[in-house]
């Protein structure tokens, strides 16, 4: 048997398989059924989901956007000088403190607590300008995380794992040459470790040097009565004292200046949770409120996608029907006699369902996530933007995971002949998983392994913000993170329908038919 | 097309938990004639198919068509064209859809369907769904499949069920003409009177292996041979008159006895001699019904009657 006549025989049975699924009208339909459902339910729900800011005209302040097109929160006190082409800035910090707030215990009355945020962070940055969203590198001390290089809100580079005392101060040094940014670290000003090289998006030869300091909010998550948890983030604001501060290069625009990039103002002007500078000699102290990081809160991409687990449930009754309606016809028979290779014969039936599948899912995951995404900017929500490539990966993982269910549902449906059954079966571990884990139902960590180990694992796919370890979110799959990544996620999927399909195989072989 | 168009079955052991299915089933079908598959349900006839046809696995022997096990052949609806069970269709699928997906398997297309479509005569509801059709229709269906790759060996179970007396004139002629073209055909049933004008050959079997595998006319022959009809007002004497010349005999009907053991020349001599009086001597002639009712009705007692036939 040559595997120019076995390629051949593989695509005989397929276009076979082929003509006999669109031959039945009904299953056609089903597939355009769950096209329809999915985005049918996806732009209902864009449709209805309005957001507004209030004031006098309603319209909500733009989120920055970083230099790579992520939504980004940059917000920190930047004390800072223009630096002209190449240069550096060394700085001793001798002190990393913060502050803050705890539950109210009387309405009305603050509570505050010295406590430093375990990603309260400062140091020296360089910025393209003072604009919310600029490319920068910047080199700090945090509260738990040792010194980090970090530039453009998503790349972040561990240094050496000490904290910051007065005992034990700690020397940062950030080297700007062309578009290159190297950090270096020390213990005693004299013997240096480099940390990392940063290039950050276009840095024109004029930037903004200087030190700064931002904290983000502290994040307190309690579990809820009904499982599921709440998390809540309260202010938090760090100050850092910065000495031994030098500059080399080319300074123009005169003495430091400072700003409170991305203050948000109260009603009457004011500035609410203001960061400061206090200069002494040549001691700075920075306050900061705030962050520079990518943004994770916010509707993503793939919450237009509401309407897939409908869309999936009618694919998976589809891909039953297509295998069980042969065994409660006898016509399995008929398909063993024109395809007697059953491995072979069942191989082909998958793929045509998995491509089938897919097509349908391309259809209607490439037309409900853009087309959501629009409807609900529309509505004036904002939505964290994504990469081409990203939002590719999540039209066309929706309609990979798609098939790869329909792959299990098929063989489930070989593997049992009983179209109730295989149907229970594949809802149940693919639909059923994922509710529990995304509806406030089961403690998170009970959900994060429902989506580790069961085919609901692929849903992964869709998640186009990544969970930052550097950023402080509760990044839970109520909210849409995963415990795996997408690929992984996937790949989990996969191995599960991979499986039930050898199964489903050599069932086939071993039964009289 | 000799060459290919052969089935051979040499001892087929198969066991469905206690039940025996088949006990030693062993036969050759021959390219050039109808072979007729019948026995009693229950005998085996569609397990011998679906083993032939690489469906279900024998316990032990092994089933051949053209030489080659069924699951190793290529494009296997070329080299069989098999009907097992007329009922096996999808509903909501079209007759032509039904043809179309079988003839894009073997790498046949539309047009070869068209073909087929004709010549069982379904053209005129070839698009209508296949749930709405009768038995008739179905079987017709059937029939076109099994056509589709043109094959020198066929396989039919039961194909004569459920189709009015045109259908089944309509079949009896297209399996004869199927075998003039040197094909292997294979018909089962389990009524003898079906394939009566139609097979030209017979594998009888009962219990899961062959009973009687002989040619029609043979097979007549040998049921009824030395059976002798004695019509005489009194039986009893003429009984013991016979048995002392070494015939043994029954009454059948108040004035008749079947004799056997004796031809009818010296049955009338007998009579003679003993004054016993007669109104009719007449050797009979059984139909195929009867001669198969008669081998199917012990196969262990005729398995050995008929076993020299077998080896022939």
């Amino acid at each position: 048997m040559t595997f120019a006549y076995g390629a051949r025989s593989f695509a005989r049975l397929s276009r076979a398989e082929w003509t006999k699924f669109r031959t039945v009208r009904g299953w056609v339909l089903g597939m355009v059924a769950a096209v329809l459902v999915t985005v049918g339910l996806g732009l209902f729900a864009a449709s209805g989901s309005h957001s507004s800011c209030g004031g006098p005209d309603d319209v909500c302040p733009a989120v920055p956007i970083g230099p790579d097109g992520q939504a980004v929160d940059d917000k920190f006190f930047f004390v800072h000088r223009a630096l002209n082409g190449d240069g550096s800035i060394t700085v001793r910090v001798t002190s990393l403190t913060g502050r803050i707030r705890l539950p109210d215990v009387t309405p009305g009355v603050r509570r505050e607590v010295p406590r430093v945020e375990p990603w309260a962070k400062a140091g020296v940055i360089v910025k393209d300008g003072t604009r919310q969203g600029a490319a920068y590198a910047a080199l700090m001390v945090t509260g738990r995380h040792g010194v980090r290089l970090q530039h453009d809100f998503v790349h972040d580079t561990a240094g050496g794992r000490s904290g910051v005392s007065e005992t034990a101060p700690r020397w940062l040094r950030l080297v700007r040459s062309g578009g290159e940014l190297t950090g270096y670290e020390s213990a005693d000003g004299r013997r240096w470790a480099k940390v990392g090289t940063a290039r950050p998006q276009g840095l024109p030869a004029t930037v903004r040097i200087g030190l700064f300091a931002a904290c983000p909010g502290d994040l307190t998550v309690t579990q809820a009565d009904l499982g599921g948890a709440i998390a809540a983030s309260r202010f938090a604001q760090a100050t850092a004292v910065f000495d031994h501060v030098s500059l080399q290069g080319e300074m123009s625009g005169g003495a430091w200046r400072h700003d409170d990039i991305g203050a948000a103002k109260e009603p009457d002007g004011a500035i609410h949770h203001p960061g400061g500078v206090v200069r002494t000699g040549g001691t700075f102290t920075v306050t900061g409120v705030g962050d520079i990081a990518p943004r994770t809160d916010g509707q993503t991409i793939e919450k237009t996608l509401s309407g897939l687990l409908a869309g999936l449930i009618v694919v998976v009754v589809v891909a039953v029907v297509f295998v069980t309606a042969e065994y409660r016809r006898g016509l399995i028979r008929t398909t063993l006699l024109a395809g007697p290779r059953r491995g072979r014969t069942l191989t082909a039936k998958a793929v045509v369902i998995a491509a089938v599948t897919f097509a349908a899912g391309l259809i209607a995951a490439g037309v409900t996530v853009p087309l959501g995404a629009h409807v609900l900017r529309a509505n004036g929500n904002d939505i964290l933007p994504v990469g081409p490539l990203t939002e590719l990966r999540v039209v066309a993982g929706t309609a990979a995971l798609l098939a790869v269910t329909a792959v299990l549902a098929l063989a489930l449906g070989t593997v049992v002949r009983r179209g109730t059954v295989a149907i229970t079966g594949a809802i149940a571990l693919v639909v059923l998983p994922r509710v529990l884990a995304t509806t406030s139902v089961l403690p998170v960590e009970a959900s994060r392994w429902l989506l580790r180990v069961t085919p609901a694992a692929g849903f992964a796919i869709q998640q186009s913000i990544p969970a930052y370890p550097q950023v402080t979110a509760f990044f839970s799959p109520q909210a849409g993170y995963y415990p795996l990544s997408p690929w992984a996620g996937f790949a989990v999927s996969c191995g599960y329908a991979a499986l039930a399909l050898a199964l489903a195989v050599l069932a086939l072989r071993r039964r009289d038919a | 097309m000799s060459g290919e168009a052969i089935i051979e079955v040499t001892g087929l052991r198969k066991r469905f938990g206690p039940a025996v299915a088949l006990d030693g089933m062993s036969f050759t079908v021959r390219p050039g004639r109808v072979t007729g598959f019948v026995g009693p349900n229950g005998a085996g006839k569609s397990t011998t198919m679906r083993v032939v046809l690489g469906l279900d696995a024998a316990d032990e022997g092994t089933a051949l068509v053209g030489g080659r096990p069924y699951r190793s052949l290529r494009e296997p609806l070329r080299h069989v064209g098999a009907l097992l069970d007329a009922a096996a269709l999808q509903p909501g699928r079209s007759a032509r859809g039904h043809l179309l997906w079988l003839a894009h398997s073997q790498g046949l297309g539309a047009r070869r369907v068209d073909e087929v479509i004709e010549q069982v005569g379904l053209r005129s509801v070839a698009r209508r769904k296949a749930g709405g059709f009768s038995l008739g229709m179905r079987q017709r269906l059937g029939i076109a499949a099994a056509l589709l790759g043109d094959p020198p060996v066929f396989m039919l179970d039961e194909p004569v069920n459920g189709l009015d007396p045109e259908g089944i004139i309509w079949i009896r002629d297209l399996l004869r003409s199927l075998a003039a073209q040197g094909r292997a055909v294979l018909v089962s049933s389990h009524l003898m009177s079906e394939l009566q004008g139609a097979a030209d050959h017979l594998i009888v079997v009962g219990r899961g292996r062959v009973i009687a595998d002989t040619g029609v006319a043979d097979l007549i022959t040998a049921a009824s041979r030395g059976r002798v009809t004695v019509r005489t007002p009194e039986p009893e004497r003429a009984m013991r008159a016979l048995a002392r010349a070494g015939a043994a005999g029954t009454v059948t009907e108040g004035d008749e006895l079947t004799v056997s053991g004796l031809p009818g020349e010296r049955i009338v001599a007998v009579l003679t001699a003993h004054a016993v009086p007669f109104s009719e001597v007449m050797a009979q002639r059984v139909t195929l019904e009867e001669a198969y009712l008669e081998l199917t009705r012990d196969a262990v007692e005729f398995h050995a009657a008929t076993g020299r036939e077998a080896v022939r």
